[in-house]
């Protein structure tokens, strides 16, 4: 079973992003670029997977512009097999990001999407269940754990009321959550090795999907600010001024 | 003259919290008629509840076996098949609706607008992205059905006192077999719900272990709040998941919100904002949990929290 894993390259998580004064959007100019971090756990999960001799393959699959090869690196020295970037520059909806991976999957016949639960940057959270719909596949979001086992996998998902188990037939879809487990880390060698590995470059049109993003971004603003409160001496100052905001009786 | 379907969450029991922010969301769009699908099984009280609220035209319901329990992968299909005439599809942007409503999407053939803040015009909403640094205004075009997760902090609940009809469908949709419930271990709480508490007090990483917790959980019963955690909480086996406040766990919107021993990471302030009221108690001066506090106590928690519970019971001065 081959094991596709979407690799999205972001800003950071550390970094704390700036709106651009003009409103165009936020400023990426220098900031710190990172694989996603829901990412990196579904890149764990499906090594651990493949290292249980449950898959054989782990493909790590970008869309992106050129710079995204460095993430694809790292995915390679953090153990995948080999590496597909979809060149494409500018803002991609979930939708036709769903729909390339789609083309992605039918081509190499993959067994199982592991997808991150969202993209930090714009948190739509979306690509997974996409994915799943049009693939007319089931989808385990918010993956907490995953048990593979002839031909089904068994997936505890974090959801707001607990932790619910669904059990799906492969081919699927799963999301992962950040309690997944915790991804690896690279070592030295791992890097030189990973430059072997194979990366390979395609586009959209290759894969006969057409782009056609739905929504326009009319500005981008930095949101209302909460202001810094006062500070109270000690916990009698605190209770009255609780009970002064009218949040206690 | 347009029309809104809001997909209602529930637990098989109760009508969830989000839908009534939906309504509520739904009522700034200028819809003309605003219906709410429950699919469930047994569906009745449910209904009933979504029927009581005020600015629902009209409640279906769809009861059949398969709506037990039932994975996104079998509703979606459902959903689909209703939401024919609809120009707006919502559901709330929990774990329910955050499941769902993408799957519905792409097999209607659009996009979706998550996390849907503010409405700014009939087509033209606002949005939160990087766990809330910057908020977007999107725009969707006219003619194409617009499915959105509708953010339930920045909505208020629409108040009861309704009774809209009630309506039985059932849709041929075919439903697939191939995802199938297991199980849910929810924890049991006798405490407010975390989403929708007017309190809650959270704890964080310093609370050193779950017994520990127990000093968090006097204070919230003391003034009836619900009990929240930050992430490092919930990862180090304090607290169950579904307490995780934030970018990745709930976004809530209480009246009076009590951080205790969190440092206030930007992913943490996410799920917080719209709290009215921010008290943090922390014994770093420097911890950025002060920079957004309404009223902040610089020391020691295990020393604080059990005086505050205290005091808290006390006469009013
Ligand atoms: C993709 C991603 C998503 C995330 N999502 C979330 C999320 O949804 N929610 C979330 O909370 N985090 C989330 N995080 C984690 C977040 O970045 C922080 O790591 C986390 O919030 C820290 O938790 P904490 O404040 O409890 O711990 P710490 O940052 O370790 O803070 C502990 C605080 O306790 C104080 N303290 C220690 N001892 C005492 C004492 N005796 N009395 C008083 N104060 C004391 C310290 O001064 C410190 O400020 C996410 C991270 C990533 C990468
Ligand atoms: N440009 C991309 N390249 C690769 N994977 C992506 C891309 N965008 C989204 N994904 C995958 O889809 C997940 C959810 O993204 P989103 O729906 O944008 O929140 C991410 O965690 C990735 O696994």
């Amino acid at each position: 079973m081959k094991i596709l894993v979407g690799i999205k390259r972001v800003v950071d998580y550390n970094v704390r992003v700036r709106v651009k004064p003009d409103g165009s959007g936020v400023a990426l100019d220098g900031v710190k670029m990172s694989i996603n971090p829901f990412d990196e756990i579904a890149l764990e999960e499906a090594l651990r997977i493949k290292e249980r001799n449950q898959a054989s393959e782990v493909i790590a699959v970008a869309l992106g512009p050129d710079e995204v090869q460095t993430q694809l690196r790292s995915a390679l020295a953090m153990g995948a097999d080999r590496a597909i970037l979809v060149k494409c520059d500018g803002r991609i909806e979930s939708r036709d990001v769903a729909r390339t991976l789609l083309a992605i999957i039918k081509q190499e016949q993959v067994g199982l999407a592991i997808l991150g639960k969202q993209a930090i940057d714009d948190d739509a959270g979306q690509t997974g269940q996409m994915l799943a719909a049009l693939w007319e596949r089931p989808q385990a979001t918010f993956a907490s754990k995953i048990e593979i086992k002839d031909g089904v996998a068994l997936v505890t998902r974090e959801v707001d009321t607990g932790l619910e188990t669904l059990e799906i037939d492969l081919p699927a879809v799963v999301t992962t959550d950040l309690r997944l487990n915790e991804p690896r880390y690279i070592k030295l060698p791992d890097i030189m090795k990973a430059k072997k590995k194979p990366l390979a470059l395609t586009d959209m049109a290759a894969l006969g999907v057409t782009s056609a993003p739905q929504f326009k971004i009319l500005k981008t603003e930095a949101p209302p600010q909460r202001s810094r409160g006062i500070m109270v001496k000690d916990v009698a100052e605190l209770v009255a001024e609780m009970r002064k905001r009218g949040v206690v009786s | 003259m347009s029309k809104v379907l809001i997909v209602a969450d529930h637990d098989g029991k109760h009508l969830g919290t989000g839908t009534a922010r939906c309504v509520t969301a739904a009522g700034k769009l200028g819809a003309t008629e605003v219906h709410v699908v429950v699919l469930a099984s047994p569906a009745a009280a449910i209904a009933a509840q979504a029927a009581e609220l005020a600015g629902v035209g009209k409640v279906l319901v769809v009861e059949r076996a398969e709506n037990t329990q039932a994975p996104a992968a079998v509703l979606a299909p459902q959903v689909v098949k209703l939401a024919d005439g609809y120009d707006y599809v919502l559901g709330p942007s929990n774990t329910f609706g955050k499941d769902l409503l993408p799957r519905v999407a792409a097999l209607l053939g659009v996009g979706q607008v998550s996390d849907l803040m503010s409405v700014e015009g009939p087509l033209t909403f606002k949005r939160p992205i990087y766990a809330g640094n910057a908020v977007i205004t999107v725009e969707s075009p006219p003619g194409v059905k617009l499915v959105a997760t509708i953010r339930t902090a920045s909505f208020a609940a629409a108040p009861g006192g309704n009774s809209a009809p009630i309506e039985a469908l059932s849709t041929d949709a075919t439903l697939p077999s191939h995802t199938r419930f297991v199980s849910l271990s929810a924890p049991k709480s006798d405490r407010p719900e975390l989403q929708s508490a007017t309190r809650v007090v959270s704890g964080g990483r310093a609370l050193g272990s779950s017994d520990n917790f127990k000093i968090i959980y006097a204070l919230a019963d003391r003034i009836g709040a619900a009990v929240g955690a930050s992430r490092a909480a919930v990862d180090a086996g304090f607290v169950p998941s579904a307490m995780q406040v934030g970018q990745t766990g709930k976004i809530i919107a209480p009246a009076l919100y009590v951080a205790v021993g969190i440092s206030g990471a930007i992913q943490h302030l996410t799920g917080i904002k719209d709290a009215r009221t921010i008290v943090a108690i922390n014994k770093d001066a420097e911890a950025p949990i002060f920079e957004v506090a309404d009223v902040g106590l610089i020391g020691d928690l295990f020393k604080i929290v059990p005086e505050l519970t205290e005091l808290l019971a006390g006469p009013k001065t």
